[in-house]
């Protein structure tokens, strides 16, 4: 403990030192609305991002209501939804697919894209790599208000009269193409894909930053073998996004040119009320392909922010090095190539040929094998880890549980031939809320739970964290894990209603159950909210760094100016898992050494090869004196 | 901060870093690569699925290219001007790369014209996907050339204001790596149609 406090006061003195240089205050609204402060931007991301979970929660909460009971009479509603409920007091299905489509945008792209990249890519790359900001702020500032304005356009389109866009989120044509195909592809899909145009922008210059700062601003020392994980997953989540967004806003573009302009790119052979339209030799395949070259990079553009995290937490609070550090900077970058090379496996029923089939199943099935080695790296740092429960802990362990079973019926899905049952139903709809959906949330969870401290300089309550954790975790599976019967028993995802078939009558129940379950888990959010909020303003003081962790944000000060630190910036000597390295007491220091202590103030606890590099780093030091 | 509490320390290794401008810069061209990547395949999907009008490539792009890539030359003019800092004959040269940009500009505008007399249409119920994809394609680019005339005029500007010369090259340099990208650009998207015809 005596070390630590060491540390703690050479911050402050130093802090003292410097702290007039830091003293210009901005004005209000570059301090907190146009900031170009890495720090304030990933506060905006977050609050935003939490703001479009809420309302994305909510969304399901309408639609399981109608799924878990179909009679129910939903004219309460009628305040929130007006016209969306309809005379008889019943969802209208126009409406119901409105809320299933936006519900599935709003998660992906504004929740666990931009939410989850956006506010941790944001805040922890600087501080984590030792940089006094991005490369760009301009840019940086930039990439949230494009968000922020896709956030209206989409936000705006649910008082379209029309209603937003109903074709999914994954809007085929020509459903989406055509108005008189669903109201929703009217105006309401024309806002989707404006919003969605914003977003593509604000993801790329986000990305571009985030590559930029890793690559170039790294203090001294920080190489890449010795980046936390954390930072390795939000580079390689920004190289994916900029590798396969431009194809989504390709694909966005020739749906525009079809809707509006008259062009038939994806639309043929095409009649309504026995009137040909004018579209010919168009090909919806086509967007489906370039939609999905986007689409399947983009599960691994939620997921892998949140592995990185995990991987930080958990080895942070098991006071353990993580397991293979290599393997997993490895196991990540097998998996970001592998993402570009399966997309075809969402389009295994579209009269593919089985032959093209089979290769994309080989790949798909491939990816299960970095996958793995990620699961069974988390295990092996907990194995016998000297494990410390804080409620970011347990949201990490809790990824770590449904990235593997939501894992292993990837591998079921990932069968050409099983999908020609599975395409299209409850089961998929489970597998992806599990390993994509869930797993990410839980890693978004981790990050503010586990950075609170640093972002608001206060500590969250952590019984109030325990109880919105189990709530979650066990909420989340009682609702998914009873989807994938229902998908078994052929369910399709997106109907209206079940009731009208026979065969699905049986299911009643368990629609009922998952439905309950559901408002449970979305209900529980409540308490993360309270805590979330009190403790902003109410929270207990955050020491500097709370959980003895060994990178560079815990460094800085309680709450960190522009620039991040007062003095110089730190340099980085060694990896970021040092926990409880043998003979570490010897040097001075409890069961963590972080990253800025140089080797040579660690003779006792330092390993063979660290010697070796010190001694290394001061020869080639007298060299260049010499010179 | 840190390390100056400590008597004896280890130098620290300096990292990997380049311009980060630059760098985004280049990053920035990756992303259009992907964007035409997606077009240009795209193109070959449609077309191996049968339905496909072929017609000739309107002999104009060939005038424009051969004005694109003169522009990419006097770009470079202006870049090596810089650099030895002749300030008047970078004015010159940047200003002949402007015009060479906005003709081949207008030769593409003129090229569309000559599709559009031949039956060539990018929407209604006359068109083929080819002949869409081929505005699309040419369009698409052309939106990026006037985003990289955009930053000529910028580069323009600093030049006749006396704020690019050989110590302070970032601007022209970056203004330079873009004009040719979309030279090059230009070239393959000219080459892939050519062998798509």
């Amino acid at each position: 403990m005596a070390t630590e406090f060491n540390l703690t006061t050479h911050v402050e003195v130093d802090h003292q030192h410097d702290h007039d240089h830091e003293h210009h205050e901005e004005g209000f609204i570059r301090k907190y609305i146009f900031s170009e402060d890495h720090k304030m931007i990933a506060k905006q991301f977050l609050f935003t991002g939490l703001l479009w979970a809420f309302l994305g929660g909510a969304m399901s909460v309408i639609f399981r209501l109608q799924l878990g009971f179909p009679d129910l009479e939903l004219g309460f509603l009628k305040p929130i939804l007006g016209s969306w409920i309809d005379e008889t007091n019943k969802l209208d299905p126009n409406y119901y697919l409105a809320l299933v489509t936006m519900h599935g945008t709003i998660m992906v792209f504004f929740v666990l894209t931009a939410g989850l990249s956006g506010t941790f890519s944001n805040f922890l790359i600087p501080l984590q790599i030792g940089a006094r900001d991005m490369a760009s702020g301009f840019m940086n500032m930039l990439s949230f208000w494009f968000f922020f304005a896709a956030s209206l356009v989409m936000f705006a389109s649910l008082f379209l009269e029309t209603g937003p866009a109903m074709g999914g989120w994954v809007v085929y044509p020509p459903l989406s193409a055509l108005p008189e195909a669903v109201p929703g592809s009217g105006s309401g899909m024309t806002y989707w894909l404006i919003s969605m145009a914003l977003f593509i922008i604000s993801t790329l210059l986000g990305g571009i930053n985030y590559i930029t700062t890793v690559i170039n601003m790294r203090t001294k020392g920080m190489s890449f073998s010795r980046l936390p994980l954390t930072i390795w997953a939000f580079f390689l989540t920004a190289i994916i996004g900029l590798l396969s967004f431009p194809v989504l806003f390709a694909a966005a573009l020739l749906l525009i040119f079809d809707r509006s302009f008259g062009t038939s790119f994806y639309l043929s052979d095409i009649y309504i009320g026995g009137e040909a339209l004018h579209h010919q030799g168009g090909s919806a395949i086509l967007y489906q392909h370039l939609f999905w070259f986007l689409g399947h990079p983009e599960v691994y553009i939620v997921l892998l922010p949140a592995l990185g995290i995990t991987s930080e937490i958990i080895a942070t609070n098991s006071r353990k090095p993580i397991f293979g550090y290599r393997a997993m900077i490895g196991s990540m970058i097998g998996i970001a190539i592998l993402s570009f090379i399966v997309w075809a496996h969402h389009m295994f029923v579209t009269g593919m040929n089985p032959f093209l089939g089979s290769i994309f199943m080989f790949l798909t099935l491939i990816i299960a094998v970095p996958s793995a080695v990620k699961a069974f790296n988390y295990i092996t740092t907990l194995w016998r880890g000297n494990i410390i429960f804080t409620p970011a802990m347990l949201f990490s362990i809790g990824l770590v549980s449904v990235f593997i079973s939501g894992g292993v019926t990837g591998i079921v899905l990932g069968n050409n031939a099983l999908d020609i049952q599975l395409h299209d139903t409850y089961f998929v709809v489970a597998h992806f809320h599990i390993v994509m959906g869930s797993a990410s949330f839980f890693g978004f969870m981790a990050g503010v739970y586990h950075w609170f401290p640093k972002m608001f300089g206060r500590m969250m309550d952590a019984k109030l964290g325990y109880i919105h954790f189990w709530l979650t975790f066990i909420g989340i599976y009682l609702v998914f894990f009873p989807m994938h019967y229902i998908g078994i028993a052929g369910f399709p995802r997106r109907y209206y209603s079940f009731t009208s078939f026979q065969a699905f009558n049986t299911f009643a129940d368990l629609n009922m159950f998952i439905s309950v379950a559901a408002i449970l888990t979305f209900t529980a959010q409540a308490i993360f909210a309270f805590n979330f909020v009190w403790s902003i303003f109410r929270g207990r003081k955050a020491p500097l760094n709370p959980w003895n962790a060994n990178t560079l944000e815990w460094t800085t000060p309680r709450l960190p100016g522009h620039g991040n630190w007062p003095g110089k910036i730190p340099h980085v000597y060694r990896w970021a898992y040092d926990y409880s390295k043998p003979n570490a007491d010897k040097d001075g220091f409890t069961d963590f050494i972080p990253q800025h202590i140089p080797l040579s103030q660690t003779p006792h606890s330092n390993l063979e090869y660290e010697n070796e590099l010190m001694q290394k780093q001061n020869v080639t030091d007298d060299l260049k004196v010499n010179e | 901060m840190l390390e100056s509490n400590y008597t004896m320390a280890e130098e620290a290794r300096e990292t990997l870093a380049m311009h980060p401008q630059k760098f985004a810069m280049w990053l920035f061209i990756v992303s259009i690569v992907m964007l035409f990547a997606a077009f240009t395949s795209a193109y070959i999907v449609r077309q191996a699925e049968g339905d496909w009008l072929f017609f000739e490539l309107p002999s104009l792009f060939w005038s424009s290219s051969l004005i694109l890539i003169t522009s990419s030359g006097t770009m470079h003019w202006a870049l090596v001007s810089a650099r030895k800092d002749n300030l008047g004959t970078l004015k010159l040269a940047i200003s002949l790369t402007t015009l060479l940009g906005l003709g081949f500009l207008v030769m593409q505008f003129l090229a569309w014209k000559d599709l559009v007399t031949n039956g060539i249409f990018f929407a209604g119920s006359q068109a083929n996907p080819s002949g869409s994809f081929l505005y699309v394609i040419t369009g698409v680019h052309g939106f990026h050339l006037i985003s990289g005339l955009v930053f000529l005029l910028i580069a323009l500007y600093s030049a006749f204001t006396y704020r690019i010369h050989a110590k302070n090259l970032t601007r022209i340099e970056m203004c330079a790596t873009y004009w040719h990208f979309l030279d090059i650009l230009w070239l393959y998207l000219f080459g892939f149609l050519l062998l798509n015809n």
